[in-house]
């Protein structure tokens, strides 16, 4: 009972979304759902790390309303893209598109982590060489024989 | 090895000063997509009666500079900015408008009433939908712009420290460069 509980607050948290604030949502479901989709993809441009599709700022529900009225016109998802972008740049896409100016953002952890895992390799094949024991003398092995052989 | 021993404090130091010159930055000035394009195409109510407050069509011109200032009665900044938009209104070979961003007429006219108004003339944006054409996302924002193209946008209020330091030079440079 309570793991269904559970499930079911979590579920309608993840419906918390600004859009409950519109009134104007398109009357067809899968446009709705093409439009929310596009949604999800800009950035709220006054709150900075939020989509549209979170945001009850004003100019969010502003951009909502474009994306719905251009989503009803037929306008595909690039189209509905390019709008926002020729007008505030690739900023407004929380996932920016690789380009050469921000390829240093986009591989530099996995650049890093190369760096990282060379550098914990080595450590390990270091440490694992020193901890290796020297081998035993003569003498030494005379006695491990006859530690063994007392105890047989 | 000494250097070796050292090393980890330096990478540290040197992203303690990136991180904080990063926090010094402004997160609101980002570069804009507009530069360089032509004004879009619109067409605004004035603040009193009907027809054509202002529209693209009067941002053509080649004689001078022209300055668009977005502003609403219910923005702050757009006081604190006001004093210096009277100076730019005042300069020669430019031409100041405003397009009031979301903000009724009436509040608009008394705004402009008790503070002076600097422009030559005004359009409303009651929807705010020109705005957006105009990739704002919130006054007070400023272009500049020559022969029907965007050359420059100011984020945030004008302070007037800034015009000397910042807008009386791209003024400048914007009208030297007619000969071209």
């Amino acid at each position: 009972m309570r793991f269904l509980l559970t499930l079911l607050f979590i579920g309608l948290s993840l419906n918390a979304f600004a859009i409950g604030v519109d009134l104007k949502k398109l009357p067809d479901p899968v446009m709705e759902a093409r439009a929310q989709h596009i949604m999800k993809e800009l950035r709220c441009l006054v709150c900075q790390n939020q989509s549209i599709i979170d945001s009850d700022a004003e100019l969010a529900g502003d951009l909502r309303a474009i994306v719905r009225e251009q989503v009803a016109m037929g306008k595909n998802h690039e189209q509905i893209i390019e709008f926002m972008t020729s007008r505030y740049g690739d900023w407004i896409l929380l996932k920016p598109p690789f380009k050469a100016s921000n390829a240093l953002l986009w591989l530099g952890p996995l650049f890093l982590l190369l760096i990282g895992g060379f550098l914990v390799f080595r450590t390990i094949r270091q440490s694992a060489n020193s901890a290796k024991a020297d081998p035993l003398s003569a003498e030494e092995e005379k006695r491990l024989k006859q530690i063994i052989e007392d105890r047989g | 090895m000494q250097f070796k021993r050292f090393l980890p404090l330096f990478i540290f130091a040197g992203l303690f000063v990136v991180f904080i010159i990063g926090l010094t930055l402004n997160p609101r000035e980002v570069p804009s997509a507009m530069i360089n394009k032509p004004v879009p195409e619109f067409s605004l109510p004035p603040l009193k009666g009907d027809g054509v407050g202002l529209s693209s069509a009067d941002l053509k011109d080649s004689e001078n500079i022209i300055i668009i200032n977005f502003f609403a009665s219910w923005c702050g900044p757009c006081r604190v900015e006001h004093p210096s938009l009277e100076i730019l209104g005042k300069m020669d070979g430019v031409k100041l408008f405003g397009i009031a961003y979301k903000d009724l007429p009436r509040n608009s006219i008394s705004f402009l009433k008790s503070l002076g108004n600097p422009y030559a003339k005004v359009g409303t944006d009651l929807k705010g939908r020109t705005a957006i054409d105009w990739g704002v996302t919130g006054t007070p924002e400023t272009f500049f712009i020559k022969n029907g193209i965007i050359r420059y946008q100011h984020i945030g209020p004008i302070y007037e420290s800034q015009i000397t330091e910042k807008i009386a030079p791209i003024i400048k440079e914007l009208k030297e460069e007619s000969g071209s």
